[in-house]
């Protein structure tokens, strides 16, 4: 080696080996933990104004009429926007993600409690929510159902009377499965346990509730509208089909958002209020909502009534599975359902077992209740489905005098039978379910539990509960041959500019609620292309300035972005490769990558770094070539991602009073590739303390016959 | 937060305070530490015209023990649960109420919440309406007309009712200092932290030589108002405090209870943690050190 070898090795930066896997703290949090991040309460453009919405105090009513004489004369009023008025410019109705309709503001008749009825635009927000209460709102009351099965029977009062053809309220009846096999399975069954149960009703509750600014120009002709969305570019689209603006005057900015959990996937009333109402008056119009309009109208999870029966063998092998759900709709069928699987992801209902048969069967009704069906924590279903399958092994590994870990230990799909097609007809990728069970009885130490659960029960004072769980979840949607929102493709997109001096910007379809995408899809690129994290800016959320995108929900936007990011940087990295043998003087052949660089084979210090190259490639690139270090790649998954786990939870229970008590979570996920642990591990503590309100059947008060009908006025 | 207009005041002396009071006392509402008044004023179930803010008014944040009379400890309208939480002086001598302290709800509302304002506001499940009830306590109540000492079982009326007239200010709160051996403590059931008591219970207890000379029960959430648990009190005076005298009052305390099924849990639930806390708390007594 020489010595000019030697210096340049000695002063060649120390640098992690890949900064894939590596815990770097989070790019985004200096401006959130400062109080700097940029919400859409922080938008405020000259001349604007601002919108309330006056809702429904009855579950089902008909409005006889509407007057707003003495809101519309307070001083600061604008307008006040009414059902009546959007209807003139067929606004009165919107599609839900589901194809379904929802109400914008109420014409005939509220079909929930808190429904929108009339908005009010006034120069600024306490003169809008005074307007709010001299409104008069003559409601005659109906019969309110909020019970999915009371719903079905007959006779019940029709909530969606405005549908033609629509007779009862059913809103499908699906079946899934081998009801023939199934049912010769259960004929053979030694035991079959059941379930019936009713996974409630649950809010997302991010931080930040629901809110836009509209700001449609009239000299530019231009809407850009800022909007709390997990999904700025089909929101954009959905914008363009329903208003019928031009899709190109359309922008969609998701600035920084406070929480998502699904509840930003769906257009809700407020913001099409807003639209309209900013493009009749020509100025910017802003909605804020609050928590009580949040808790009472969003985009709701779960509520499904489930009844499952596990049919198993003397020795505990699983034959059959076959369930019967009802989903509670709320008024409007408004689920985002990308699959082509009539019932969502909920075909994983047979879970991490090799179970030879199923059949689900699933209706969905009508209620008088607020639509959603959105996603929580990676639904389409999933978490439903896994919940129904745990319990139902759980009451199976009891009623046999099994220990519920052996009895997994039984049926778990092995390891060589991946890729494995379930009855449902997902197809598996990869697994190895008892190994991870394993490492998690190891770490809780379970043997000594189960011991001190006995001893407990004999000497008396605090119960031990040990609950089990081993999941499979599918996720990562695409492939969009067989995932679509309203026929937009579920792929998604990314768009990497390396610029002149080495730095770069990503660009993505997705938007991130807090993810921690800006720290982690920089790692992507760094990993492949070399680029520290920190010289990478990653740019979500206007659909102006990034790639056509599904968005961020149900654990989609690594797998599937996160893909695309890599495909992009690969990309470049063969750009670059043209460049570093022009710069270098030899074939590409000669040319060997590593971290960052390139080095021609035999002479390691004959390298070019990918900040030499993109210096090049803007000022001394290769004649033909185009100049510039930049791309754009779509990514289609060839097949849903499944991640699997095993969860311990134990807890003390209070045999008196019924307190229960966490007090060890021990949790094995393989989630594949940890890009950054630490962001990882966030997720998964995070995400256990919200799982803690279900195992109690917690419920959104909403589904009480309590909130019926009442006097009570909500508004936002 | 978009309430209704209201005129604002702030005045900076107790005289100013119950000048304005006298004036505007009904539709006035007075602002201490705001937990419950600012929730209802921005949902709109309150609309007060005139908001009164005391918090500018000097002399009201005392909290101290006063030697008149067998002594008594003194909490003045402007203590917030916070100060509550931390003061040696009720750790020692009121642990009824020190323990009830940092239960209530969570950090950024007692930094701000006052016992005072808690009791005006007459919340059923409000804790700190036990604890008086349990001490015997009674609120201080001044008008420009003059002062009145409300025995805080008159003092609280029924749901979100006290008995404070319109024009009157709460400017303290008084509980008896504790005589001989006494030991005092809080259970609370809630589903979360920050949740109102499905069922609170403040129990207190002095004893001289083994026997019981004073006893107090007071119930949170069990009923249209706090409750106190008076014969499952008298069942303890004059006994000792053993495994029959301590059945035999959580079988009264729970009998005194008169709560109402709801989202918390039913009816037979909440009396029966009732019977379980008062027992609990009791047992806990029983082997408590003398001060």
């Amino acid at each position: 080696m020489t010595a000019t070898e030697e210096t340049a090795a000695e002063s060649a930066p120390e640098k992690p080996l890949d900064w894939l896997g590596q815990s770097i703290k989070r790019k985004e949090d200096d401006r959130f933990l400062a109080g700097r991040g940029h919400y859409i309460e922080d938008i405020d453009l000259p001349n604007m104004l601002h919108m309330a919405i006056l809702r429904s105090p009855y579950a089902h009513a008909t409005i006889n009429s509407i007057d707003t004489t003495e809101a519309a004369a307070l001083p600061g009023v604008v307008a006040v926007v009414t059902g009546e008025l959007l209807a003139q410019h067929n606004l009165a109705w919107m599609p839900t993600l589901s194809g379904d309709t929802q109400a914008v503001l109420a014409t005939d008749k509220v079909r929930m409690q808190g429904q929108e009825v009339a908005c009010v635009i006034a120069e600024d927000r306490y003169v809008a929510h005074d307007a709010l209460e001299l409104i008069d709102v003559d409601y005659e009351p109906l019969p309110a159902v909020v019970n999915p099965f009371a719903a079905l029977e007959e006779g019940a009062p029709l909530i969606r009377d405005d549908k033609e053809g629509q007779t009862d309220n059913r809103v499908y009846h699906w079946e899934a499965g081998d009801a023939a096999a199934t049912e010769e399975a259960f004929l053979e069954a030694h035991k079959v346990v059941a379930v019936d149960t009713h996974y409630p009703r649950s809010h997302p509750s991010p931080l930040e509730c629901c809110g836009c600014v509209a700001d449609l120009n009239p000299a530019s002709h231009r809407a850009t509208i800022y909007m709390t969305s997990q999904a700025p570019h089909a929101i954009r689209t959905v914008f363009a089909l329903v208003t019928g603006l031009p899709e190109q005057n359309i922008q969609i900015i998701s600035p920084d958002i406070g929480g998502g959990f699904g509840n930003k996937v769906p257009v809700y009333p407020g913001y099409v209020v807003a639209t309209a109402a900013s493009l009749l008056l020509g100025r910017p119009v802003k909605w804020i909502e609050d928590r009580t309009g949040n808790l009472i109208s969003t985009g709701f999870a779960r509520d499904f009534h489930m009844k499952g029966e596990l049919a198993v063998a003397r020795d505990g092998t699983m034959l059959g599975v076959r369930v019967k759900m009802l989903s509670d709709q709320g008024y409007a069928y408004a689920d985002a359902q990308p699959s082509k699987l009539k019932a969502g992801l909920f075909h994983i209902v047979t879970g991490s077992y090799d179970l030879p048969a199923a059949h689900v069967v699933c209706d969905g009704a009508y209620t008088n209740k607020a639509p959603g069906g959105v996603a929580y924590r990676c639904s389409f279903r999933v978490t439903e489905a896994s919940f129904l399958i745990e319990r139902l092994v759980q009451n199976a590994a009891v009623e046999l005098g099994l220990d519920p870990a052996e009895l997994r230990r039984r049926n778990f799909i092995q390891p060589e039978q991946f890729p494995y097609t379930s009855a449902t007809g997902f197809v598996y990728d990869s697994g190895d379910y008892e190994t991870a069970m394993d490492m998690a009885l190891e770490m809780a130490g379970y043997d000594e539990l189960r011991a001190e659960q006995q001893r407990r029960r004999t000497e008396g004072g605090k119960l031990l509960g040990i609950g089990l769980a081993s999941m499979t979840e599918a996720l990562g949607a695409g492939p969009s041959r067989d995932y679509d929102i309203l026929g937009i493709k579920m792929f998604d997109s990314a768009e990497l500019r390396v610029h002149p001096t080495g730095k770069a910007i990503l660009k993505l379809g997705v938007r991130h609620q807090g993810q921690g995408h800006e720290t982690t899809f920089a790692q992507i690129v760094a990993h492949e292309l070399g680029i520290p994290p920190d010289d990478i800016l990653v740019h979500e959320g206007d659909t102006d300035n990034t790639p056509y995108g599904l968005g961020t929900y149900a654990s989609r936007s690594t797998p599937v972005a996160g893909a695309a990011a890599a495909m992009v940087s690969r990309t470049l990295r063969e750009k670059a490769k043209k460049i570093a043998a022009h710069l270098l003087e030899v074939s590409e052949d000669d040319l060997e990558w590593e971290h960052d660089r390139f080095s021609v084979k035999g002479a390691p210090s004959q390298t070019k770094t990918i900040q030499e190259i993109a210096f090049a490639a803007y000022t001394n690139h290769p004649m033909g070539m185009e100049a510039g270090l930049e791309g754009v790649h779509y990514y289609d998954p060839p097949n849903l991602t499944f991640p699997f786990a095993t969860y311990v939870v134990v807890v003390e229970v209070d045999p008196e009073t019924g307190e229960w008590q966490p007090i060890h979570v021990v949790a094995i996920d393989d989630c594949g590739v940890r890009i950054n642990p630490m962001i990882v591990e966030g997720q998964i503590m995070g995400a256990s303390p919200r799982a803690s309100p279900w195992p109690p059947c917690r419920r959104s008060p909403s589904t009480t016959t309590a909130t019926a009908s009442g006097p009570t006025s909500w508004t936002t | 937060m978009f309430p209704s207009n209201f005129e604002y005041f702030a005045p900076t002396t107790l005289d100013e305070a119950l000048g304005l009071l006298a004036e505007h006392g009904e539709e006035a509402k007075v602002l201490a530490g705001g937990q419950s008044l600012i929730p209802l004023m921005k949902l709109r179930f309150a609309a007060p015209a005139v908001v009164i803010d005391i918090n500018r008014v000097a002399g009201l944040d005392h909290l101290e023990e006063s030697k008149r009379g067998r002594g008594f400890l003194r909490i003045g309208a402007l203590v917030r649960n916070a100060t509550l939480e931390r003061s040696d002086l009720l750790a020692d001598r009121y642990p009824t109420m020190a323990t009830a302290a940092p239960l209530i709800s969570d950090p950024i509302v007692r930094n701000q919440g006052t016992l005072v304002g808690s009791l005006c506001h007459a919340d059923p499940q409000g804790d700190f309406g036990s604890v008086m009830l349990a001490l015997d306590g009674e609120v201080v109540v001044k008008s420009t007309a003059g002062e009145r000492r409300i025995p805080i079982k008159r003092f609280l009326d029924g749901p979100f009712t006290s008995t404070i007239r319109p024009d009157e200010l709460a400017v303290e709160a008084r509980v008896p200092s504790p005589e001989g051996r006494f030991s005092g403590t809080y259970l609370k059931l809630e589903r979360k932290v920050g949740d109102f008591a499905t069922v609170g219970v403040a129990v207190f207890v002095s004893t001289e030589r083994g026997k019981v000379t004073r006893a107090g029960i007071g119930l949170t959430g069990v009923g249209a108002t706090n409750i106190k648990a008076t014969e499952a009190e008298a069942a303890l005076v004059g006994n000792r405090l053993t495994d029959a005298t301590i059945d035999e009052a959580s079988r009264l305390a729970a009998a005194a209870a008169d709560p109402r099924t709801d989202v918390r849990g039913s009816a037979d639930y909440k009396r029966d943690v009732v019977r379980v806390y008062v027992a609990r708390g009791l047992q806990e007594l029983s082997g408590a050190r003398a001060a």
